[in-house]
């Protein structure tokens, strides 16, 4: 029971670094990016290869995330230079790095089982989220900065309203290149640091990463809210880790008869759902709001001319 | 100051759609001029405002600042000549941002944007400085978010993050259409007085016959992609607003057709 929420907390904290990502081109940009499913396993397999060759694993880990910046930057070429719509350039890069992954890692599965890794020497379940906590916290806290730069200000506004930044001077499609490659590293660094928990670095692990990236971000802001840009980053860490916990619970109800494989359907449920209950509940606020104003303004109405009547 | 030289553009050409936007357009601003810019739905104003700024490319012709051609340039580098208040209230400021991230995001105006930090100590005493000139009480509201601000107050924060970098072109684009009569008014006494005091070259596209009169030094009038009247100071003076739609109707042969026009 304990194994399992540690572990869970573990893989929640090492996933942060992808909801991290996703937050940053999903609400930050306003691009729904799919390059992710593609660039989490860039990151592990740059990793793993370079780990099983006798690399350094600090140096391996880096290299995994600067490759997911490489994926990143050449969809944010694809869009803003090819000028290809937002979701086919993630789709058209997701789907050539799976040929490209492959090259990389020269077979579909690589295993890291008995090889020294940045998380080999946390054997402590406890320390290991104390490690990992501390470190998500600070590459949290430097993004949160980085947002409250002048160029950090430029890429939040290239979101929220490209054609006044552009008028300020920024160059959006610069931009946006900085936004999707970082997040596109941080997506990377996520799926290096999972290929060294777990042991093996595996040609479709990335398969529905973006979907739960997105969850993890929606949950977290469903909790926390998102006010500002360090309780929005803050919810994508909780958010991850209240995945993680859910998804581990969920699995061990044993009366619930989930299969691992059901995972992506409920997933793709909790977005499915944390995107259409806000719309509707604003349309039906506004609907009943709208009905109460026409009988308020009708009764008004039909009081002043029974006065009127009256008077008569 | 700011020059354009036989500047054309058209849209859809070749095809039945084809529409002149601009032909041949020639005119030169000299520094400090404010100019007012009327005419009819679709003679070409915006367009004009889009090309200067870079929006937009000429299909022919060419745009000058201080005599250094500018048609080249994509609209993010010439932003540092070149403020824009837009008409819709929403276009000019981030609505998720603060107030003063936004006004940092001006101040940036023509610098490199690097990692420095994009609101600090010195900065926020300067905008709070800067937003109490406008007398609205937004130095109060520094860290509110701009999509909860009105219409008005967002176009005069849009007017301050235009100018207060100084530009050498200040573009009005009917930036006081959206609002209503009393708060159009603020914004139009508030353009007044920045233009004056800091002595802005400005190009000011109104729908208010009688605003055109009365702001700026000098007034032009547009029909079907071109320029048809250029009237100086000295004759805008003595100007009424039937004798500018008088005067419309003789030169352009029809009836100037604006769906917002205002008279006076
Ligand atoms: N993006 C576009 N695509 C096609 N035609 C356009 C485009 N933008 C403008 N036009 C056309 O170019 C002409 C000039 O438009 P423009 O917007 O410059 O007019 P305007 O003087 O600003 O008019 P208004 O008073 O309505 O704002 C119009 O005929 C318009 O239909
Ligand atoms: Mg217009």
């Amino acid at each position: 029971m304990l194994d399992s929420l540690t572990g869970a907390i573990i893989l929640g904290l090492l996933y942060a670094f992808m909801a991290l990502g996703v937050y940053i081109t999903f609400r930050i940009l306003d691009f729904p990016d799919l390059t992710v499913d593609g660039s989490f396993t860039t990151g592990a397999g740059i990793t793993a290869i370079l780990i099983s060759h006798g690399y350094s694993p600090l140096l391996a880990t880096l290299a995994g995330f600067l490759g997911g910046m490489a994926a990143g930057a050449c969809t944010g070429l694809l869009h803003t230079k090819g000028k290809i719509n937002g979701l086919l350039s993630g789709i058209l890069m997701m789907i050539a790095l799976y040929s490209i992954n492959m090259r990389i890692m020269g077979k579909p599965n690589i295993s890291l089982l008995g090889v020294d890794t940045v998380v080999s020497s946390l054997t402590n379940p406890w320390a290991m989220i104390a490690v990992m906590a501390v470190v998500v916290f600070i590459i949290k806290l430097l993004l949160d900065g980085f947002f409250h730069t002048d160029l950090g200000l430029a890429l939040r506004a290239t979101g929220d309203n490209a054609r006044m930044i552009r008028s300020l001077g920024a160059n959006t499609d610069s931009t946006k290149m900085i936004g999707i490659s970082l997040s596109n590293g941080l997506v990377a660094l996520s799926g290096s640091l999972i290929a060294q928990q777990t042991g093996f670095a595996d040609i479709s692990m990335g398969i529905g990463m973006i979907v739960i990236g997105l969850a993890s971000v929606i949950i977290g802001e469903a909790i926390l809210g998102a006010r500002t840009i360090f309780f929005a980053t803050l919810a994508a860490v909780v958010g991850s880790i209240l995945y993680r916990i859910v998804v581990a619970f969920a699995l061990r109800a044993e009366w619930l008869k989930l299969e691992t494989s059901d995972l992506k359907l409920i997933t793709a449920l909790i977005v499915i759902i944390a995107l259409v209950v806000p719309t509707t509940r604003r349309a039906w606020k506004q609907r009943n709001m709208a009905k109460r104003r026409t009988s308020e303004l009708t009764a008004s109405l039909a009081g002043a001319s029974s006065k009127r009547g009256g008077s008569l | 100051m700011l020059e354009l030289s036989r500047v054309s553009r058209l849209f859809n050409p070749g095809t039945p759609d084809e529409k002149v936007a601009l032909m041949n357009i020639t005119l030169r601003l000299n520094p400090g001029d404010f100019v007012t810019v009327i005419g009819s739905n679709g003679a070409g104003k915006s367009t004009l405002m889009n090309i200067i700024s870079g929006v937009m490319k000429p299909d022919a012709g060419d745009v000058l600042i201080d005599g250094k051609a500018i048609h080249h340039l994509p609209e993010h580098k010439r932003s540092r000549w070149i403020g824009r208040v837009f008409q819709d209230p929403m276009a000019g400021t981030a609505p998720h941002m603060t107030i003063e991230e936004n006004l940092a995001m001006a101040y940036a105006r023509g610098k490199s944007r690097g990692l420095g930090l994009g609101v600090n100590g010195a900065k926020r005493s300067l905008f709070r400085e800067q937003l109490a000139k406008l007398g609205i009480g937004l130095e109060n509201r520094l860290r509110a978010k701009v999509g909860l601000l009105s219409g008005g107050e967002r176009q005069a924060l849009s007017l301050l993050m235009a100018t207060f970098t100084k530009p050498q072109i200040l573009l009005l684009d009917e930036h006081t259409a959206a609002l209503d009569p009393a708060r159009a008014e603020l914004i139009t006494k508030l353009t007044r007085d920045i233009v004056q005091e800091m002595n802005l070259t400005t190009l000011m596209v109104t729908h208010n016959m009688e605003q055109a009169i009365r702001l700026g030094n000098r007034l032009i009038m547009m029909d079907k992609g071109r320029i048809i009247l250029d009237i100086p100071q000295e004759r805008k003076h003595d100007l009424t607003v039937e004798r500018l739609l008088g005067e419309f109707e003789q030169i352009s042969g029809h009836k100037l057709a604006d769906d917002r026009v205002v008279l006076g």
